[in-house]
Formats: structure tokens, C-alpha cells, sequence
């Protein structure tokens, strides 16, 4: 028979605890080198021997069982509730070797809590560079309990890992610290009113929220002056607990761990000195934003012109193979274009997606955090604000979720208020085909117009959150004092395969969401677009012959005439026109404004929408861009113009397009309040900034 | 015997004393204790945040917290 036990890892942020989990469960979740990565429970399965499996639980670090933010929380809500269906048989406690001291803080606790406990000592390819030595065994024996040795980097130590959770059992529960020696009188009257609960578990549930308050997580000035009283009693109780047990590890290590400073190489200094420089700190910081940029026009052209005419060529030669009929015309006119219209972004995305992974491996995150906490905090942000932000530029749900990790609640509503206008990923088609239509493809000092347009929206994006963060920061009042406290991970060398994994999880993430949708989107367009009520519709072809105006243009002229006739009191063109008025003012006609109204689901349906209006009724196999471009307004200039490219831009930039972000703004607010507030304002602005810059620039 | 925000850069310190009611508790969590080493790194601009090195641990602190920190410099 085979038996299902429950595992749970637990560390310090940044330790390997995703690492450890992948290794274990053959899962790819993220791993990052920050703090913070994970910030809500995963689950896995993976199998330990022949007849036992594991259920794997991957939590969010925290630095200790007195949790401050809500991430940590996680951790202590499941450990408390012993009929949590997660609560471990057993659980690893992942710890990195360079850190141990203050990871073995967190395992102490742990143990107390009377679960059996493994620890994992993560990282272990580094101690020779690092010049550590650690006595296992004496270890194992004052700690009480199987200690293994691991480096998911090199893969080594998972299988003796396995074998020690199979035989979880033996592993002593017995407490580190007696509870009696932080006080004496609190914890024996403690005793006297619970006599068969652990100590350390009810001064845990006594105590969770004294750092990370209920008050503050839902602001409700409810405490009385007795409990603020005794809690800053109960800080001073934590704060003791703290220091009797850096006293235990301190005296445990001193015997077991050792390291040779004279072996340790230094690349933290090094880099260091030059990346959080007062100076060149910040030009580093702008040069590699502007070489991303840069890079994600340069070296995706290629390969997006490739994708472009393939697309084409496979309507082409459906239109020819498949029998001519409607449903025919709806995979080549619907269906196949409105994918063309993502597919074609791949490259691009990936890219973004590569270089995001990057900067979050090399530990170089942190050092951004570093240089913008003072610059943020003007506007109610705060350093770790960056992350959210930066991640922001992939997309807004992940980088919403990420602000979990900020401890002062209006930091990180303000945060979760801000983010979605920074350029998330489903916002670069719709800037790169506009980019590509109306800004001039030339160099200004081997700098491109293009690529300088683009990185100007990323920047607009970001000044947008900073000057709307700094507006609600004046209107919300302050309740909490916020502080900050960030770990600066050691650099290192990016593991390809951890980029490699980010970057394909994304992109596939990314195409399939978005597949889904256009995949919908283009087929109720379609529909739309080739019905229509009335005798203007059936009639067109009738209707524009017997036109008087026609009369002297050329068949193919006549053709062209008789499709746009169509479209436009079609289902689509009458719901177009409906709006016209509302939307002609920022220069945009009713074919914009279908493709608008789509995008209000995902802003990334924009391309895919227009690719699919304009192949309706289309024979000629174009690209999309150019046939973008062939598109005119009744006084004969071209649609796209500079004008309405920028508007269009604008809008785009600032609308909140996005049912996902408003449904997980929703959750991590709990309420509706925030997303709708969002939602109003965001596409307040949106207008009225396209309509101001239409007007001036027409 | 200076608060921490007034350490010099490059300098190191023993940590004599902690306001507790002030001090957050990860930052003790992390190592901030009476007895410990700490080193001041580097500086942002307006010397806030941060940038120490307490005990192992390598952690950016704001001044505000910093001012909580009593310590006797040692080099
Ligand atoms: N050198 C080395 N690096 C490792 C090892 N295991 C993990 N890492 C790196 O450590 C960093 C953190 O790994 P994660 O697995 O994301 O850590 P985590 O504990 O899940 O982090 P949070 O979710 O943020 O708490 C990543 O950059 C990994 O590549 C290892 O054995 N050796
Ligand atoms: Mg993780």
C-alpha cells in the first residue's frame, strides 16, 4: 500500500525553498535570486521511495514565526492549525550555508512547535569558495535532529533527502528552547490555564499578530489602550525569545561551523562599489533599462517579420486548400489573422521576459530597491515598490501579488493602486505596431527613434504610478508608521536553465491567456462583422453598383467599395458607428473603437481585432501592418498618423484594460472598493490625456 | 557611544543597546543584537537608506530606524 505523508518547506526568504521544491516535485515553479519570490502556497507531489509519496508544500520565506507582512502570515496560519489539511508530517526547514546562524533562528521555532523537522543546509557548492566548514554530525546531535547536506545547483543531496523524510518518524519532536527562561511568571501561569497545550504554540497564537496587526490589516481602530499596553509587553517577550535562542545557535555553532575568512572571495564589494554607486549606480541603472529597450526592437525585427509573413501565407494557402464556404472565411479572415496578431509578439515578449529574469537572478534587484527607497518614499512608496514595478513591465498580476511583501498596508495598497500603469507586456503589441506605423524607423547617434518612443512609454508608465502614488499618499491618511528592512542577497551568475524556465513559462502563459481570448474575441468579431440587420447589409453589393459616384472606377476600386459598405452596417460597423461620436474627438474612427471595445478584456485583443476587421470581406493577403497602414480617412491622409498614434498610444497607456488585474486588485484588497476606483479613474485619465494630445497634435 | 545613523561609512561598530519599543523585530531577528558587529557599507544619496553589515547578515536599514541603534565604534 502506498502511503501519502505531507511536507512542508519553510526558510528564510531567498534560502532555495523553490529550488528544493522543483528538485523534488519536478515542477518548475519560480525561482528568483530576491527576496520574496514566492508569496503564496504551491503544491506538488513527488514520490520518496516505493511505497511512500509526498504531498510538497513550497511556502513564502519568512525570517522567523513572528510574521510582519503578509506573505509571512502564510507560513503561521498553516502552522497554527493542526487540522489544515496542508499541516505537515513533516517539515524541511531549507536554510543557506552562508546564512546559517540566522536561518537556524526560524528552525528553532519550528522545532518548538513540536513537528518533526529536517534540516536542509542549501547551497552547499559555495562553502569551498566561501571557506565553511560545518561538523554535520555534532550538529545533527545538538540540534537534535537529520541534518542534510544540499545544492540544487548541482543537484547533489536530493536523493539522501528523500530517504530522510521516509523515516520522518524517528526524528526527535523534543523543544529547543524552554519558554520558561524568557519569563518565568508569564509563561507558568500560562502553563496553569492551558495544561496540555506546547507553550511555545500558545504564546504563538497569543502573539501573531502583535507585528503584523489585525489593525492594520484592516484598519480598524478597534483596540482599547489594555491591549496596545500588552503588547508592546508581548514585543519585549518576542524580543527576549529572540535573543535566548541567537544565545542557543550561537553556542551550537561555535563548535560546529567555521569559516576561513582568508578563502572567501569577494564579488559583493566589488560589484557593489560600482552598482549601488551614488552616481554611477543610477547611470548603470537607466543604461541597462535603455539597452533592454533598445534590444527588444533590435533583435526581434527578424524573427517578427518572419512570423508576420507566415501567417499570411497560411491563410493563403487554407483559402486555396480548404473548400471555399463559411467556414472557410472564418478561419481565414477570423481566426488566423486575430492569432497572427499575438503570435507575431513572441519574440519580443520573450526578450522582455529574458532580461526581467536576469536582473532577478543576479541579485541585482535588491540593489535597485537600494537606490529608490528614498527617492520613493516622497510619494508614499517605497524601495521595495521597485519590484512590483519592474515586474509590472511582464504583467500586472504577478507584480500585484508581489506588494505582499511590503510590510506598511497603504505602502502596499498604494503600490497595488499604481502598478497596472506601469507597461505590462499585453501593452507592447499595441505600442509596437503603433511605433512601427507612425514613428520615423531612423538613428540618432546609433540610438533608435523607435526604440527611444518605446522606452519614453515605459518611463511615462512608471511617472504615471510615481505622480498618481503621490496623490494618494496625500489623500489616504496615515495610520502606520512604515519601516524597512531589506536583505542584500549575495550575486549570482544567472542558471540559464532558471531563466530559461521564467522566460518559457511566461511566453506560454502569455500566448495561451491571451489565444484563449482573441481566440473568442475573433471568432464573435468575425460573426459580427460578416451579419448585419436590414437591406443595407444584404443589399450592399446592389446598393454601392447603382451608386451614381461609382460609376467610373475600376472593378477591383468597386470590390473594395462594396466590402467597406458592408462592414460598416454590419452588426460590428452599427456597434462602431454607436460610439463614433464619443471617441472621433481623440481621432480615432469606428473601426478603432471596435477594436477598444474588445480590448477592454485584454488590451493585447487591439492588434488581433483590427487584423480581423480589416480581413473581413478582404481577399488580398496582406501583413498586418500593412495593411494598418493602407487604412485612410475620408479626406484621403492615412488613419495612423502621428496624431492619432499618440493618442492612441495614450490611451492605451493609461486605461485600465484588464479583467485580470481588477479581479486580483479585488482579491488582494478584499473588496471591491479599490478595483472599481481604479477602473473609473484610470480610464478617466486615459481620455482625457488622448483627447488633450489629439488636439494639439492633429 | 554615537547612534548608528551617525557611524561614519567604512566603520565598524559594536552594538551596545537597542530601543525595543522602536526597533522593528525582523531587524533583531536578523541579527541586530547588543554584542554584534556592524559595519556601514555604503550610503544612498542623503545617506538613507543604509547599506550594513550586522553580524552576517547584509541588510539596507532607513536613518529613522537607525537612530534606535546606540553603538561604540571600534575602527
Ligand atoms: N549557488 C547556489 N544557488 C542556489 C542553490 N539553490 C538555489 N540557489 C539560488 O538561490 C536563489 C533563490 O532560490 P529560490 O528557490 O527562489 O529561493 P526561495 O527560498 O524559494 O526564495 P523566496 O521564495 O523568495 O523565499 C536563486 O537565485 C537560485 O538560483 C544552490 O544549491 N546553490
Ligand atoms: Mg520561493
Amino acid at each position: 500500500m502506498i502511503k501519502t505523508i505531507n511536507i512542508t518547506l519553510i526558510g528564510n526568504p531567498n534560502t532555495g525553498k523553490t529550488s528544493v521544491f522543483n528538485a523534488l516535485t519536478g515542477l518548475n515553479q519560480k525561482v528568483g535570486n530576491y527576496p520574496g519570490i514566492t508569496v503564496e502556497k504551491k503544491q506538488g507531489t513527488c514520490k520518496l521511495n516505493r511505497t511512500t509519496k509526498a504531498r510538497v508544500l513550497d511556502l513564502p520565506g519568512t525570517y522567523s514565526l513572528n510574521a510582519s507582512s503578509m506573505d509571512e502570515s502564510v507560513v503561521i496560519e498553516l502552522l497554527l492549525n493542526k487540522n489544515d489539511l496542508d499541516f505537515p508530517d513533516v517539515a524541511v526547514v531549507v536554510t543557506d550555508v552562508e546564512n546559517l546562524k540566522r536561518n537556524l533562528l526560524l528552525f528553532t521555532q519550528i522545532k518548538d512547535l513540536e513537528i518533526p523537522t529536517v534540516l536542509v543546509i542549501n547551497m552547499s557548492d559555495q562553502m569551498k569558495r566561501k571557506g565553511i566548514s560545518i561538523d554535520v554530525e555534532l550538529l545533527e546531535k545538538q540540534l537534535n535532529t537529520s541534518i542534510v547536506l544540499i545544492s540544487t545547483r548541482k543537484k547533489r543531496g536530493i536523493e539522501s533527502l528523500k530517504e530522510t523524510l521516509v523515516k520522518y518518524r524517528s526524528i526527535s519532536t523534543s523543544p529547543i528552547l524552554d519558554p520558561l527562561t524568557i519569563d518565568e511568571t508569564y509563561f507558568k501561569s500560562l502553563k496553569r490555564a492551558f495544561p496540555n497545550q506546547s507553550l511555545y504554540k500558545l504564546w504563538l497564537v497569543i502573539t501573531q499578530d502583535v507585528n503584523f496587526t489585525k489593525l492594520e490589516r484592516q484598519k480598524v481602530p478597534d483596540s482599547a489602550e489594555f491591549k496596545t499596553q500588552s503588547q508592546s509587553y508581548l514585543k519585549k517577550f518576542q524580543q527576549r525569545e529572540t535573543i535566548k535562542r541567537y544565545q542557543i545557535i550561537n553556542k551550537i555553532l561555535k563548535e560546529t561551523y567555521h569559516v576561513n575568512k582568508e578563502n572567501a572571495t569577494d564579488l559583493r564589494s566589488r560589484l557593489d562599489n560600482i552598482l549601488i554607486h551614488k552616481f554611477w549606480g543610477y547611470v548603470i541603472f537607466f543604461v541597462i533599462l535603455l539597452s533592454i529597450f533598445q534590444a527588444i526592437f533590435d533583435w526581434s525585427s527578424i524573427p517578427m517579420d518572419l512570423i508576420d509573413s507566415t501567417f499570411v501565407k497560411l491563410s493563403e494557402a487554407l483559402n486555396d486548400y480548404l473548400p471555399p464556404g463559411v467556414l472557410t472565411n472564418l478561419i481565414t479572415e477570423g481566426v488566423i489573422p486575430g492569432l497572427g496578431g499575438i503570435v507575431i509578439f513572441i519574440p519580443q515578449i520573450a526578450f522582455l521576459f529574458f532580461f526581467i529574469s536576469i536582473l532577478e537572478e543576479t541579485g541585482y534587484m535588491s540593489r535597485v530597491v537600494f537606490l529608490m527607497d528614498r527617492g520613493l518614499r516622497r510619494y508614499g512608496l517605497n524601495g521595495k515598490s521597485v519590484i512590483p514595478l519592474i515586474s509590472g513591465t511582464a504583467c500586472a498580476i504577478p507584480a500585484v501579488m508581489a506588494a505582499r511583501n511590503i510590510e506598511s498596508w497603504k505602502e502596499r495598497l498604494i503600490t497595488i493602486l499604481v502598478v497596472p500603469f506601469t507597461t505590462c507586456s499585453a501593452r507592447l503589441p499595441v505600442y509596437l505596431i503603433l511605433i512601427s506605423l507612425v514613428i520615423p524607423n531612423q538613428r540618432f547617434l546609433g540610438i533608435s527613434y523607435q526604440g527611444l518612443t518605446l522606452m519614453g512609454l515605459y518611463f511615462l508608465g512608471f511617472l504615471m504610478a510615481i505622480v498618481s502614488a503621490s496623490l494618494m499618499n496625500k489623500i489616504l491618511e496615515t495610520s502606520t508608521k512604515s519601516y524597512f528592512v531589506v536583505e542584500m542577497p549575495n550575486y549570482k551568475l544567472p542558471l540559464l536553465k532558471n531563466v530559461g524556465i521564467t522566460v518559457w513559462e511566461k511566453t506560454r502563459a502569455f500566448v495561451v491567456e491571451a489565444g484563449k481570448i482573441i481566440l473568442a474575441i475573433s471568432i464573435l468579431l468575425w460573426v459580427m462583422a460578416s451579419h448585419g440587420p436590414g437591406v443595407n447589409f444584404s443589399n450592399a453589393e446592389d446598393l454601392v453598383k447603382t451608386n451614381a459616384e461609382y460609376k467610373n472606377i475600376s472593378p477591383d476600386e468597386l470590390e473594395t467599395k462594396i466590402a467597406s459598405y458592408r462592414l460598416e452596417h454590419s452588426y460590428i460597423g452599427i456597434l462602431g458607428k454607436s460610439i463614433e461620436p464619443a471617441i472621433a474627438p481623440l481621432g480615432y474612427d469606428w473601426k478603432i473603437g471596435i477594436a477598444l471595445i474588445s480590448s477592454f478584456a485584454a488590451r493585447e485583443v487591439f492588434v488581433g481585432t483590427l487584423a480581423t476587421i480589416y480581413s473581413v470581406g478582404n481577399d488580398s493577403q496582406e501583413t498586418i501592418k500593412n495593411k494598418m497602414s493602407a487604412e485612410i480617412r475620408p479626406d484621403g491622409s492615412p488613419l495612423f498618423n502621428l496624431a492619432s498614434g499618440i493618442s492612441l498610444m495614450l490611451f492605451y497607456a493609461f486605461a485600465m484594460q484588464c479583467m485580470s488585474t481588477l479581479a486580483i486588485v479585488k482579491k488582494e484588497t478584499n473588496g471591491w472598493k479599490w478595483p472599481l476606483i481604479q477602473l473609473v479613474a484610470m480610464t478617466f485619465i486615459a481620455y482625457f490625456a488622448a483627447l488633450i494630445v489629439y488636439q494639439i497634435l492633429k | 557611544m554615537i547612534s548608528l545613523d551617525k557611524l561614519g561609512l567604512g566603520k565598524t561598530a559594536i552594538i551596545e543597546s537597542i530601543e525595543t519599543d522602536f526597533l522593528p523585530l525582523k531587524l533583531i531577528e536578523m541579527g541586530c543584537l547588543p554584542g554584534n558587529e556592524v559595519s556601514l557599507l555604503y550610503l544612498a544619496p542623503f545617506r538613507d537608506p543604509m547599506y550594513l553589515k550586522i553580524d552576517e547578515a547584509h541588510l539596507a536599514i532607513r536613518t529613522e530606524v537607525a537612530k534606535y541603534i546606540m553603538v561604540k565604534p571600534i575602527s
